[in-house]
């Protein structure tokens, strides 16, 4: 016996979800608290960026970058940093 | 994940707290393709999915597993000691936060003895902590092996080793829930670590029919340089009602563990 399926086509009809920014909305309004990165103190070591659960470190040449749009303020950076380059400051609403 | 799996992953995910982080369709923030599932399902239809992969050709993408505990050591243990019996090539991560998180801190079978819960409120939870790695070791699967998010290197590792298996293979996280095991967010990565200072988790991979304790618990059991386990439960609230007994609990279960691993260890 051959079975034949019959694909449905248009994408709307299956229940697809496609990856884009801020599926969860912008989680960064969650923030009490802002950590700060100083550049200068900083050794690029990258273990912010390992550890950060939100995954919104990025560093580069120039330092460790923080995306405020995702960045909830649970401050594991902070406790990360070998360097203490990281400081927490009250957010401003 | 994305990065290990190069491209080539697509995760199975049952209910759990990932569930909600993905966010709702039809948009996700993930950046791999993702199955959502129902709770008990996750390892069966994992492996299914496997199986069509294979009959379309496509030898190489990796079908992985990312479940709770909740959704591993209660709800799905049946399809998932079956899926495991069958050596489904599949990867199979359970991320362990030790209760039902995000339907209310409820316990589960993998939350340790003496923490409390919204459904353990007195004097903790009385039974030793269910121990889902040595169980799939007991299938004699191909991979077996533990983690924790205070080494990120070695899950890491870890993950890249099970790519290159087939057959089944099963990874267990460690990932403490500051809200849950009711400590400040900030020391995440502290807790988890100290977990592993103190040997309330050991780090450790089964391969081939033998334990090798992986790097960071090695040490500390080869010197036996563990850190009193009351270090570990006096910086997490969910342990406030632990008494004399229930830590003696805690500290067998601690050093017959050990015992265990050393016997199988090569
Ligand atoms: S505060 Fe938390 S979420 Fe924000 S950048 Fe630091 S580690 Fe990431
Ligand atoms: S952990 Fe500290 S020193 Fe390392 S990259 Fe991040 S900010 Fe820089």
């Amino acid at each position: 016996m051959v079975i034949t399926m019959k694909l449905v086509k248009t994408e709307d009809k299956l229940p697809i979800s496609y990856p884009s920014e801020g599926a969860a909305g912008k989680t960064g309004t969650w923030r009490l608290e802002r950590p700060i990165v100083n550049n200068e103190m900083c050794t690029r070591c990258y273990l912010c960026e390992i550890y950060c659960p939100g995954n919104v470190i990025t560093v580069d040449k120039e330092g460790a970058h923080i995306d405020y749009n995702y960045c909830k303020g649970c401050g594991i950076c902070v406790k990360v940093c070998p360097k203490n380059a990281i400081k927490m400051e009250p957010e401003e609403e | 994940m994305s990065s290990a799996t190069d491209g080539k992953g697509i995760l199975v995910v049952p209910a759990c707290c990932t569930s909600v982080v993905v966010g709702t369709a039809p948009k996700t923030s993930m950046r791999m393709p993702i199955v959502h599932v129902p709770f008990a399902s996750a390892a069966a239809v994992a492996s299914g999915l496997r199986e069509a992969l294979l009959v379309r050709g496509l030898e190489d993408k990796q079908v992985i597993v990312w479940a709770g505990d909740g959704g591993t050591a209660d709800i799905g243990m049946a399809s998932l000691s079956g899926a495991a019996e069958k050596n489904a090539d599949i990867i199979y991560i359970m991320y362990d936060n030790e209760a039902y998180m995000n339907t209310g801190i409820q316990r589960s079978s993998s939350t340790p003895r003496g923490a409390w819960t919204t459904t353990t409120p007195i004097m903790g939870k009385t039974e030793p902590k269910k121990d889902v790695s040595r169980i799939m070791i007991s299938h004699d699967v191909p991979y077996v092996a533990t983690a924790s998010i205070a080494y990120p290197h070695d899950f890491y590792n870890k993950l890249q080793t099970s790519l290159k298996i087939r057959g089944f293979r099963f990874i267990q996280l460690h990932s403490p829930c500051p809200v849950g095991w009711r400590f400040d967010d900030s020391l995440t990565v502290d807790v988890a670590r100290m977990a592993v200072e103190t040997g309330m988790w050991i780090l450790y991979e089964y391969k081939n029919g033998v334990i090798e304790i992986s790097n960071p618990s090695r040490y500390l059991i080869q010197q036996n340089k563990f850190k009193p386990i009351e270090e570990y439960i006096k910086i997490q609230g969910r342990f406030a009602s632990v008494d004399e007994n229930t830590l003696k609990g805690l500290y067998e279960y601690r050093n017959r563990n050990i015992e265990f691993l050393n016997k199988l260890a090569k």
